[in-house]
């Protein structure tokens, strides 16, 4: 089982760092993919089979999804992997390399450092998190829905001009 | 289930993906990238918040997962439509390009 | 009947509330008659709540009415109340009935003024301050009407600004009189933390039971009072203000420089007399600065030219005598000629105000002349008014009570030789002073013509007063002389009396020597200003005569300590080193802001690595701690 984490593991990360490295955005978005197929799996080991669906069909699935159409929609040429090229070189790595490191390196000091390890206990049941989710969070629910209200106002209203004024 | 995942290990995890973002956001001047690698970044937090729920056996580490990912799906809405616009006035991608804080 | 006290200095208010909103825009009878009458109703209430407080007396001896809650903080309550017995009831008296007449004289002195509502309201809001003043119970109420009065001198001496000089001489009145002021706030500081309250008669009663004689905190709460009390009544060494404060209009100078709020210090000590009575040393004091005072202002108004100026002087030089009477323990005999004088130099004034007015505003003396034939009726009461002041044997008010103060110094417990010598000195320095003025303004061949004739809201007042300066005085007979103790019978129920033991034929001698001396002045007054009046002027060239027109020296001495050096200083510091740190702090705001402003570019990438940063700061800070 922990072989099984540390392959997605390796996995996710390999897959995250092309995202991050790829020059062109629908290649970057089939790795983000795969990244985020391989942290669906860790869910599942985890002990949270209904998030890593979720993580499944609304991440990978649905945004993924809108990102690529965005992508088509845009239709990008090859003048902008040329641009992208030249935005990417290597002296344009060292500062942000720097300071992500940095944090990972603090973060994994924090987490790995002196206390006893913290092995996960047998997962959580989806009755339960739905109990919880409209017991106590009903309230932080209802705010969701409304910024997803919200999200859906504001995209409809910022992306009107597009087709009409566009070409 | 004999032998267990550490919650250290997938909380690490979650700082390298969370890095990983942070520098795609940092290095790429496309936007389209900005906001990929901001997806990044939002997904190791949830990661983290799912490690910590699993840790303790509450369910709240997924409930907060649950809002994280509605913020994820309206950020990444507004997101794009932005970036469209931005396209349509500046007929590029360059988030430089959009350093005035006029149309 | 005694219940509507409070409707003695609520009337005045009103007025001045009434005036001051509406005085522009009324014809000025209707402002004379709101100004006049308000002061008129109380000073008749006043009279009504007197008798009835007469035919109390021997039972209840005072009478308190407290009308609200002033303020409650941790133990301090002082509360808006009125505190009425022998003492307050004289002052009361005579400041509603002296002012009344005073209003009545200035609806027709101030006739031709653009400002009329303005001085109205502001006499108003003076007696209404007064009478609070005399009547609290409390010495923080009575901190209020002191400032109010304070304030209302201010603006009634600058009441012509037009010219600098008069503002100059508002300022001079009100910062020499708030540097006694701060004493007397200091008083007040020290009595609460000793007594744990304000209100007088507590304080009194807790004084008399707690505090032995001549402990350092009586002293030390006396001596600042009496700093208050010489800021306010132009005692050594604050009394160069009053003067000064003669740039106000005649009536002004009458009411508030002369009658009434220049004696609030005699009154102020008055009222606290137990606790002088336990500070010996501030005791003596006192009578020290009162007999100094009244000397040297007595030589000043020997010299002095203008017919105002002589008045102040002598204002500031009776006043003296009070605080010498105060000193030797002879409460009532200061109360007594605090009374009569009221009278007489509200009269001077106000017959003064008359010439002026009559001669285009012509203050010199020597520039006046031979008034007597056309102003008789103004010429008879300042005779009267100067007969009075000049203690004139047996028939002038201001005789019987310059006598008992004069005896009290000499034969009370307290009393010295040389208090005695000097008041006596200074009482034929009086004789001859204002003598000089009768003769000079009043005989003599006509200097400038005579071109307005008081009216009769100007005359009535004159002959009012001048019935009161001979008659005041008979309330208070010595012994010697027939023997008629009506108003220290009186004073007895709030101030206790100073002991006499001589005999008759003593004091007999000594109201005699005082009289010859008042007689010998005259004759010397008319000697030297009436039959040779060629020299009567002053020579400005020798310097004793420039050193007691000047007063002795005190402002130019006041200007090289204390003015010159503050304007040197004020010099130094013209660019505000110690504005400059908060301009400092001013300027680094703007310089961050330039600094922070330009790390605004919009390039989103930096902001996002601006946030990165300060998240690995604040783990490494939590790792760290």
């Amino acid at each position: 089982m922990v072989t099984l984490f540390f392959i997605a593991a390796a996995v996710a990360i390999i897959a995250t760092f092309m995202v991050i490295t790829h020059l062109e955005a629908v290649h970057a978005l089939l790795h983000l993919v795969v990244s985020l197929l391989a942290v669906a799996l860790i869910f599942y080991l985890l002990g949270a089979p209904f998030i890593a669906a979720l993580e499944v069909i609304i991440y990978a699935g649905a945004i993924m999804v809108l990102f690529v159409f965005v992508v088509m929609v845009l239709n990008l040429g090859p003048l902008t992997r040329e641009q992208e090229t030249r935005w990417l070189r290597p002296g344009m790595w060292v500062a942000p390399a720097i300071l992500s490191g940095v944090l990972a390196l603090e973060l994994v000091y924090v987490l790995l450092g002196g206390q006893k390890p913290l092995s996960v206990s047998s997962g959580v049941d989806v009755k339960e998190v739905s109990h919880s989710l409209f017991g106590p969070y009903l309230i932080a629910v209802e705010v969701a829905s409304i910024l997803l209200m919200a999200g859906l106002v504001g995209a409809y209203h910022i992306g009107r001009g597009w087709k009409g004024k566009a070409r | 289930m004999t032998d267990q995942i550490p919650a250290e290990y997938a909380l690490v995890l979650a700082a390298i993906l969370f890095a990983l973002g942070l520098a795609g956001v940092l290095v790429r001047r496309n936007i389209l990238f900005i906001l990929i690698s901001l997806e990044i970044m939002l997904n190791a937090a949830g990661l983290a918040l799912i490690a910590a729920g699993a840790r303790w056996g509450e369910p709240d580490g997924q409930i907060m997962f649950l809002l994280v990912l509605a913020t994820a799906g309206a950020e990444v809405s507004v997101g794009l439509a932005l970036v469209l616009q931005l396209y349509k006035q500046f007929r590029t991608l360059d988030i430089d390009a959009a350093s005035r804080m006029k149309g | 009947m005694l219940d509507t006290l409070w409707i003695v200095p609520a009337l005045p208010l009103a007025g001045f509330v009434f005036l001051a909103l509406a005085g522009g825009r009324i014809p000025r009878t209707v402002i004379a008659f709101i100004a006049t009458a308000t002061v008129g109703i109380s000073a008749l209430l006043a009279i009504a709540i007197g008798v009835t407080f007469l035919g109390l007396l021997p039972q209840e001896a005072s009478y308190r009415q407290v009308l609200w809650q002033w303020v409650s903080v941790a133990g301090f309550e002082p509360a808006i109340g009125f505190h009425l017995d022998a003492l307050s009831l004289v002052m009361m008296f005579v400041v509603t009935f002296v002012a009344f007449w005073i209003h009545l004289y200035s609806t027709e002195f101030m006739i031709e003024d653009e400002a009329y509502g303005r001085f109205f309201a502001y006499m108003n809001l003076f007696v209404a301050s007064m009478l609070i003043l005399v009547l609290a119970d409390n010495l923080l109420l009575l901190y209020l009407g002191w400032e109010g009065v304070g304030a209302c001198s201010y603006l009634l001496i600058g009441f012509w600004y037009h010219d600098s000089a008069n503002g100059r001489a508002a300022q001079k009145a009100f910062i020499v009189t708030r540097v006694g002021d701060t004493a007397m706030a200091i008083a007040l500081f020290l009595l609460f933390v000793n007594f744990g309250t304000l209100d007088i008669q507590a304080i009194l009663q807790q004084a008399s039971e707690s505090i032995q004689s001549g402990s350092l905190i009586a002293v030390a709460v006396t001596a600042l009072l009496l700093g208050g009390a010489v800021g306010k009544s132009a005692q050594l060494p604050l009394q160069t203000w009053l003067p000064d404060a003669m740039a106000g209009p005649t009536p002004v100078s009458a009411l508030i420089h002369a009658a009434t709020m220049v004696t609030a210090g005699v009154y102020l000590i008055a009222r606290t007399h137990t606790l002088y009575s336990l500070a010996p040393q501030v005791m003596a004091a006192v009578a020290g600065v009162g007999a100094l005072t009244l000397f040297i202002a007595g030589t000043a108004a020997l010299v002095q030219r203008d017919i105002k100026r002589v008045l102040a002087y002598s204002t500031i030089s009776q006043i003296g005598y009070m605080f010498l009477a105060l000193g030797v323990g002879a409460w009532g005999a200061a109360m007594f000629h605090f009374m009569t004088h009221a009278f007489f130099k509200a009269l001077l004034f106000l017959a003064a105000g008359a010439v002026i007015n009559a001669l285009h505003h012509e203050h010199d003396i020597f520039k006046m002349g031979g008034v007597r034939h056309k102003l008789p009726l103004v010429f008879w009461t300042f005779l009267i008014g100067s007969a009075s002041l000049a203690g004139f044997p047996l028939v002038t008010a201001g005789f019987y009570s310059k006598d008992l103060i004069l005896w009290q110094a000499w034969s009370s417990g307290q009393g010295q030789a040389w208090l005695w010598a000097i008041g006596v000195a200074t009482a034929f320095l009086t004789a001859i002073y204002i003598f000089r003025v009768v003769f000079i303004v009043f005989f003599g061949k006509e200097r400038t013509h005579v071109e307005k004739l008081p009216r009769r809201p100007m005359t009535v007042p004159l002959v009012v007063l001048a019935f009161f300066s001979i008659v005041s005085g008979f309330v208070e007979i010595p012994p010697a002389l027939g023997g008629r103790h009506l108003f220290s019978s009186f004073m007895s129920s709030a101030l206790p009396s100073a002991a006499v033991e001589e005999s008759h034929t003593t004091e007999l001698i000594f109201s005699l020597i005082a009289s010859l001396l008042a007689l010998a002045g005259i004759y010397l007054a008319h000697l030297f200003f009436r039959t040779r009046r060629e020299h009567a002027e002053p020579d400005a060239g020798k310097r004793l005569t420039r050193f007691l027109f000047g007063g002795w020296g005190f402002d130019w001495l006041y200007d090289r300590i204390f003015v010159r050096p503050f304007v040197w200083i004020a010099r130094v510091n013209r660019n505000d080193y110690i504005d400059s740190i908060y301009g400092g702090i001013a300027a680094l705001s703007r310089g961050l802001n330039t600094v922070f402003s330009s790390t605004e570019t919009g390039r989103v990438r930096l902001y996002a690595a601006g946030i990165a940063c300060g998240s690995i700061i604040l783990v490494a800070i939590a790792l760290l701690l």
